[in-house]
């Protein structure tokens, strides 16, 4: 029975592939794509008395992205990933590049980055209201070492919020640029030395263009996750300046206007597909030029 | 009855075929190989032995018994793959004792069979038993992927590229270990190789394959010297390619044009008009100044290109007049006693015997 | 020159990683602080722990997440383990779209996985609970697991399988005396990041846990909100401590794998 039924998948190589993928993806199809079109449904459907949804389609709840109040959110949620990534990048790549470059510490080094990659963010978020609030770390050192006698207002701020994001972030941007300065070659370093270029000439015309793929990447895998962050704006930003995140999280919440929500969430996932979209072509048509 | 046979076997992948029509037949206790550059279809002829293909088209027999439908494991046949295949998370001993398990082979009689096979492919059972596949060279993996192969006893052993992957010293001594221990168990051998000069010297019998086909089967001195086509004439060995119309065809020699005339023997099909290739061997040609070429030799004037020192033979590059370049091997005769007179830029004629030259299809 | 280069990176690298460690260590250092608001040091104490224990919300949001974790990192280390079998050893059509629907299930914000989650569930009668947690959890370790599971793939013999079955096995024997025990290592790694990756989420979970059904994460984000106390850096702790080892493990089991 059982080598009839292998010898039957034998002869259909495209049936056992299929077969074994074939739990793993209804899952995914189930719970990750169908939920997105329920999303997607939710988005044009007019809104209901008590937050659910009324019969009758509409395009409003997109337009209403374009009032002076939205724009702002979207700016602000745009511009503070925008910083978020920039300042992953500067803080990440000397990371990157020494973990690359050490032979016996290099073990652990990638493993103090993959560490918090891991460890919960809340966890990581609530470190930062330990350090940043007006009896924490910051503010009790501050005083001890005389330079105030009042607290600083550090928590609940604009910079909290970037400070938690990029202390949050990093580590996903350290990681693909090691992956791609991992595979520099020490020949290729060395060469570059014997052609007379120094320190920062070999790093501008061999490092970098070289490590372009990862920072790519890295760029990206910042980007999107700081653009749907509402974690740290909710908890360091005491939810004052509100991200896309806090805005969809609070329409499915508190103000149960689940359209608008899932409108908000959509044109949200549009700017990631556009992100991963871009990002794969670049990538797939690097590798058939090289 | 051959052991292992081809009927006009094809197989197709998605784009092309991989094998197309081939027949062979394999003896008992035969040393047989199939040769031929990458993609040329060894690999998957291999593969439609071994069961994990089943042919589009065709028959394979085993023992004469048809086995296209048979699945790997039921066909009896043991393999050795390119990159051994050893089982990362078993011990030396469990890997050889694999297919024993598999066969319910009691424990006790397991053991000694496993002893022995690790024997056989001179590993010391005491030394290597526990070891992982992880602590082991290339090349006693290799050796342990071929105990645990040779364990079962099988009628026919297949070699996917075994020695690929080891070192040329190691690999020529792998070479006659091989060929002993084929000789010595009278297991077939199939075995798979890109390597002509590893072919040679091991097989019993070579399939040269060209383009999912065979294009010429034969023993290794047959294949040599008698090279069918101008795939196989080059592939195995090298050789010089003339080629021109028939201009006269006598009753001692057939006179050919062309570039470069030559004449070869004479054969019932070689009608005027008709265009003829012959491959010359390198080491059948022989260099004379010009206008000494003894009487009744092919020759062909040209300028010494380059002469290249090898130790054992000695090759002189030269240019004919129209631009094809010939290779001459000549025997080192010992460069101090007998300093070869050839230089670069030397006007000389390149000579041939009529009958040392292969008519090739 | 160059030597300035490389000690101004050093040293830079060497901040960043302050950065990236001093607050979490910050925080366990004073989860044993002898007070309740100060950020200054007054002695040792357990005092933070020992509340722990007594918070029964704390202990089944505990139970609650390890039971989620368990269940989910199950399912989810099979369905992975299966997609990357399927991905790397076999051919079937759509598999590039398959591909691409499990990296987009990873760079996903986790928001819109968990709200459209929450919409589906509500849209289909659904109720929330431990149940729909679970779903989640599931859903967004799948595909860690199968990129973890492939990458030992990669490093494996493709032939291990085929040499099984010139041995005398048949696929169903040569699957589990050959292909599961080889890929174990990266199997056990993809089931410790799931079952991280469970234990920490927050966001998705907040969206799709029913009233009762509270994980540690939902609880402790409930605490950090409400008010700041000192059994949020004892809680912390032991969270860190715990995901700490599980990806101490999984790294090891990669890298055994990799050998």
């Amino acid at each position: 029975m059982r080598r009839r039924l292998l010898r039957w998948f034998a002869r259909r190589p495209a049936a056992s592939g299929g077969a074994l993928a074939a739990p793993g993806l209804l899952w995914v199809a189930a719970f990750f794509l169908a939920p997105i079109a329920v999303m997607l449904g939710y988005s044009v459907r007019e809104r209901g008395l008590y937050g659910g949804v009324a019969p009758g389609l509409t395009l409003e709840h997109y337009g209403r992205f374009l009032e002076p109040l939205y724009l702002e959110v979207l700016g602000r949620t745009v511009l503070w990933a925008l910083v978020t990534t920039a300042a992953c990048l500067l803080l990440g790549y000397p990371v990157a590049y020494v973990i690359a470059r050490a032979k016996r510490w290099r073990q652990i080094l990638l493993f103090l980055v993959i560490l918090p990659f891991w460890t919960s963010f809340l966890v990581r978020m609530f470190a930062m209201i330990f350090l940043l609030r007006d009896t924490g770390l910051v503010n009790t050192l501050l005083q001890r070492l005389g330079l105030t006698t009042d607290p600083i207002q550090l928590l609940y701020t604009p910079g909290a919020v970037l400070i938690g994001m990029v202390y949050g972030f990093l580590p996903l941007m350290v990681l693909p640029i090691y992956a791609s300065l991992e595979k520099l070659d020490d020949s290729l370093l060395e060469a570059a030395e014997v052609l007379g270029a120094n320190g920062p000439t070999r790093f501008a015309r061999v490092v970098w263009p070289l490590s372009l793929p990862g920072v790519v990447a890295g760029c990206l895998l910042t980007f999107i996750p700081a653009l749907g962050s509402f974690v740290p704006s909710d908890l360091l930003g005491g939810a004052k300046q509100v991200m896309i995140g806090n805005l969809i999280q609070n329409q499915f919440t508190a103000a149960r206007n689940w359209p608008f929500g899932s409108a908000a969430a959509f044109a949200m996932m549009a700017l990631v597909l556009v992100a991963v979209v871009g990002y794969l072509r670049r990538r797939d048509a690097r590798e058939v030029v090289g | 009855m051959p052991v292992v046979e081809l009927r006009d076997v094809s197989k197709r992948f998605a784009a092309a075929p991989a094998v197309d029509g081939v027949s062979l037949a394999i003896d008992d206790g035969e040393f047989f190989s199939l040769l031929g550059p990458s993609g040329c279809g060894k690999t998957t002829t291999l593969r439609l032995i071994a069961g994990f293909e089943s042919p589009d088209r065709g028959e394979v027999l085993i023992d004469g018994r048809r086995v296209n439908e048979q699945r790997p494991y039921d066909r009896g046949v043991g393999m050795v793959f390119q990159n051994y295949a050893l089982f990362p998370h078993l011990d030396v001993g469990r890997n050889v004792a694999f297919g024993l398990e598999r066969r319910r082979v009691p424990e006790v009689e397991r053991a000694t069979r496993v002893a022995k096979a690790l024997e056989i492919v001179r590993l010391d059972p005491a030394t290597f038993l526990r070891r992982m596949p992880g602590q082991l060279s290339g090349g006693q993996r290799q050796r342990v992927a071929l105990a645990r192969a040779l364990v079962l006893e099988p009628k026919i052993l297949l070699l996917d590229e075994p020695l690929g992957a080891l070192d040329l010293k190691l690999r020529k001594e792998m070479q006659l270990e091989l060929k002993a221990l084929n000789r010595s168990l009278g297991i077939t051998f199939v075995y798979v190789t890109h390597d002509q000069e590893e072919a040679l010297t091991m097989s019993d019998r070579i399939a040269v394959m060209d383009h999912a086909r065979i294009a010429q089967l034969g023993t290794p001195a047959a294949i040599y010297e008698d090279p069918r086509t101008a795939f196989v004439a080059s592939f195995i060995g090298e050789s010089n390619l003339f080629e021109g119309p028939v201009t006269e065809a006598g009753a001692d020699l057939v006179s050919v044009g062309g570039p470069t005339p030559f004449r070869v023997p004479p054969r019932s099909d070689l009608l005027p008009g008709r265009t003829v290739m012959v491959a010359v061997r390198p080491e059948w040609m022989d260099l004379f100044p010009p206008g000494r070429v003894p009487a009744g030799e092919n020759a062909a004037s040209g300028t010494v290109d380059e002469v290249i020192y090898l130790g054992e033979t000695l090759h002189v590059l030269v240019r004919l007049e129209h631009g094809q370049r010939v290779k001459v091997a000549l025997r080192n005769e010992g460069q101090i006693a007998n300093p070869i007179r050839w230089n670069r830029g030397d006007q000389v004629a390149v000579a041939w015997r009529p009958e040392d030259a292969q008519v090739l299809e | 020159m160059t030597r300035r280069f490389s000690r101004w990176l050093v040293a830079s690298a060497a901040l960043v990683y302050l950065f990236l460690h001093a607050p979490v260590l910050a925080l366990m250092v004073f989860s044993f602080n002898d007070s309740k608001f100060s950020a200054s040091w007054m002695g040792f104490t357990l005092e933070w722990y020992r509340r722990l224990v007594e918070r029964d919300d704390i202990l089944l949001g505990l139970g609650r997440s390890l039971a989620i974790g368990l269940g989910a990192t199950v399912v989810a280390t099979g369905l992975g383990t299966l997609l990357a079998l399927a991905f790397h050893r076999h051919r079937f059509p759509g598999k590039r779209a398959a591909e691409s629907l499990l990296y987009l299930a990873i760079v996903t914000p986790e928001i819109i996985m968990g709200i459209s989650l929450l919409a589906a569930f509500v849209a289909v009668g659904f109720s929330l609970g431990t149940l729909t947690v679970a779903i989640a959890h599931v859903t967004f370790s799948i595909s860690f697991v199968a990129v973890v599971v492939g990458a030992r793939l990669r490093g494996m013999d493709r032939n291990l399988e085929e040499a099984a079955m010139m041995l005398g096995a048949d696929e169903w024997e040569a699957f589990w005396k050959v292909t599961v025990p080889s890929l174990m290592p990266g199997i056990v790694a993809g089931a410790l990041l799931a079952f991280t990756m469970s234990f920490d989420d927050y966001v998705i979970t907040s969206f799709v846990a029913g009233p009762g059904s509270s994980t540690l994460p939902l609880v402790v984000y409930g605490m950090v909100r409400r008010n700041i106390e000192p059994s949020i850096n004892a809680i912390s702790t032991l969270i860190v401590v715990i995901t700490s080892l599980l990806i101490y493990l999984a790294d090891r089991s990669m890298r055994r794998s990799a050998r």
